[in-house]
């Protein structure tokens, strides 16, 4: 790959004057080497996920020993074991607890840290820019360094093993992340709006409600749908706060069968890996713009 | 589906009562001292910070403060805790062997993590800053690993990719390189974690690629027609205009690193196997926090993570004014 973002990218610039001494052949040439690369490296980078859907149709011994991404024999019989229950429970079970926690998280991220994310965008209030200093720390705080003491508060709480803490901590604004993105988002936002609505005799909180609210949604869409992903993704704090199969969410489901080893586990295993993806594949192909736009204004609206 | 833009149209319609006739508004306001809305505003801040100071103080600031306590006690969760001063952080640092291996595994993934990860995302930016048929479908494609890969079900496919007979045993006994499984040898295992932390470079790769978009054209013209070839371009136009945003990307990257979890928890079936060549610093901290509830030295680990997280944040930081560039248009 050379690396020389060619001239004629600018926007502006008109197709015909790319580069001294080429004709249309040598740009046709060019695109189809750009295609053909940029193919090949998504056929590598993609390929994990290939194995995995090809091998949950394949019979256990298949799994690691055929190599091709289509199975002599194709068998659902992972999905059937998968679908007649793990550990004691349907399937449907685990991705009802993994649902309702998602969707606790994303109800949570959005009430909570758009209000905080006006307050500090909009509002002059005492301390704010060493508050948002705060804020911006955080995002960089590792959740390892306060796991072990809020573990401890919410185990004298009585809520280990519920999803409380998994689902009460997003209502308290803790995604630093998500604050800061509805900020820089929030600042974009022209200040006349809300100005004119003050004037007009709104209070702070109407404005919030009426003007940039509605504003601030694609914001709120990149907040819910990160958010979604994230917790149904994560693995760490399920392990640490839900223990009992009747409370475990996919994650921990799929985690069970790295301890029973031996070919007989692939089936189900595989299966219920590929049934995890599933909605995060789906969210990814409807919502990839708010996604990429999201991680793109993560870093440079600033 | 619904674009952004018609969202944001959307949006704009809904508040034309409160911006249809800003000079009417204007005039009206004057009548309302400043001093007394901005006493208003700060009430209602605090109103509105309610949730988020509840969860900094009770969440953040308080745990942070009870971790430091704890860090000079020994508590297992059940018994009060008994102060036993610095004794954790001395067992930790002189005769604790795994939290030695913890520290010399962490910093080697992180070593080899971020600039690996780094360099795919910046080749796979310039590879996809031009104008191509399907852009947008390439750049949705080369992303989506960094959605998938922090699951449990990807690290359980890698854990079968690299096993004895996995595929990539296969593909090397194939030409003549006879490793075995990566997953079972202590001089390999770490690679296999490297690699799935490198297979998740969409984040830094779309944060590139905005900051690629920002540079503007004539820059290259101008080094083009001085003279300037391909790789002069490179080093002299796109790697100082790109420098704020390869510092921004270096940190992230570096913190997040450090913070890896789920991979080495599956694939070592939670033990930092084999030989203690996955033991991440925080799968060692989640083993004596949770499994041998010694929860007084987890929480030393923990602080010591913070301060020298908190350290390395500055030094990169510090160092930013030798390499980072920032153009007067860098904040359009």
């Amino acid at each position: 790959m050379t690396a020389e973002p060619a001239v004629s990218q600018r926007p502006s610039a008109p197709r015909r004057s790319t580069r001294t001494g080429t004709g249309p052949a040598a740009r046709t040439r060019k695109s189809v080497l750009w295609h053909a690369s940029a193919i090949a490296a998504l056929l590598i980078l993609l390929y994990p996920v290939g194995w995995l859907i090809s091998a949950s149709f394949k019979p256990a011994d298949e799994v690691l020993a055929n190599l091709s991404l289509l199975p002599h024999h194709a068998t659902a019989d992972g999905y059937r074991q998968v679908f007649s229950g793990v550990a004691g429970y349907s399937v449907w079970h685990y991705f009802g607890n993994s649902l309702l926690v998602s969707a606790g998280a994303v109800a949570g991220n959005v009430l909570s840290c758009s209000l905080a994310a006006y307050a500090f965008a909009r509002l002059h209030f005492r301390g704010r820019g060493p508050l948002f200093g705060f804020v911006i720390a955080t995002i960089m705080l590792p959740q390892h360094a306060v796991l072990i003491p809020q573990y401890i508060l919410f185990q004298k709480m009585g809520l280990v093993n519920t999803f409380w803490p998994l689902i009460l901590p997003k209502f308290l604004a803790v995604d630093a992340f998500f604050v800061f993105l509805m900020v820089q988002f929030i600042r974009t936002l022209p200040r006349e709006l809300d100005e004119a609505a003050t004037l007009d005799g709104c209070g702070p909180l109407r404005v919030f409600r009426h003007i940039i609210l509605p504003l601030l949604r694609p914001a709120l869409i990149t907040t819910a749908i990160l958010t979604f992903i994230w917790t149904w993704n994560d693995f760490l704090s399920q392990l640490v706060y839900l223990n009992d199969a009747s409370k475990f969410t996919v994650p921990l489901a799929l985690q069970i069968f790295i301890d029973q080893t031996g070919q007989s586990a692939y089936g189900p295993m595989l299966a219920l890996s590929v049934l995890a993806l599933v909605p995060i594949g789906l969210f990814f192909l409807a919502f990839q713009r708010f996604l990429l736009e999201g991680a793109a204004g993560s870093g440079l609206k600033g | 589906m619904t674009s952004p833009a018609t969202l944001r149209a959307a949006g704009a319609s809904d508040n034309e009562p409160g911006a249809a006739n800003p000079s009417r508004g204007r005039r009206a306001g004057g009548r309302r001292p400043r001093s007394s809305r901005r006493r208003g505003e700060g009430r209602a801040a605090w109103l509105l910070l309610t949730p988020w100071t509840a969860g900094a103080l009770l969440l953040t600031i308080g745990p942070a403060a009870v971790s430091l306590y704890l860090s000079f006690t020994d508590y297992n969760l059940f018994d009060p805790p008994h102060w036993i001063g610095l004794r954790n952080y001395t067992a930790m640092f002189t005769r604790d062997p795994r939290y030695w291996d913890a520290v010399r595994v962490t910093a080697r993934y992180v070593v080899l993590v971020v600039p690996i990860k780094l360099a795919l995302a910046l080749a796979v930016a310039l590879l996809l800053n031009r104008k191509r048929r399907g852009q947008g479908f390439y750049r949705s494609a080369f992303y989506a690993p960094s959605l998938l890969g922090a699951s449990v079900a990807v690290a359980l496919v890698w854990r079968a990719l690299f096993s004895t007979g996995g595929t990539v045993d296969h593909l090397l006994s194939d030409i003549g390189i006879h490793t075995g499984g990566w997953i079972d040898q202590p001089q390999y295992a770490l690679y296999t974690l490297v690699l799935l932390g490198a297979w998740q470079f969409g984040a830094p790769m779309v944060i590139f690629l905005a900051g690629l978009k920002q540079i503007p054209g004539d820059l290259y013209e101008a080094a083009a027609i001085d003279g300037a070839g391909p790789i002069r371009r490179f080093w002299s136009v796109t790697v100082p205009m790109l420098s704020p945003v390869l510092l921004f990307n270096l940190v992230l990257e570096t913190i997040h690193a450090f913070q890896a979890f789920t991979g080495a928890f599956i694939v070592s079936s939670g033990r930092g196997g084999p030989g203690d060549s996955t033991l991440f610093y925080t799968l060692y901290l989640y083993q004596r926090g949770f499994t041998d509830f010694r929860m007084g030295y987890a929480s030393a680990m923990a602080w010591v993570l913070l301060l020298a997280l908190g350290a390395l944040t500055l030094v990169l930081f510090g160092t930013a004014r030798r390499w980072v560039f920032y153009a007067g248009q860098e904040r359009a």
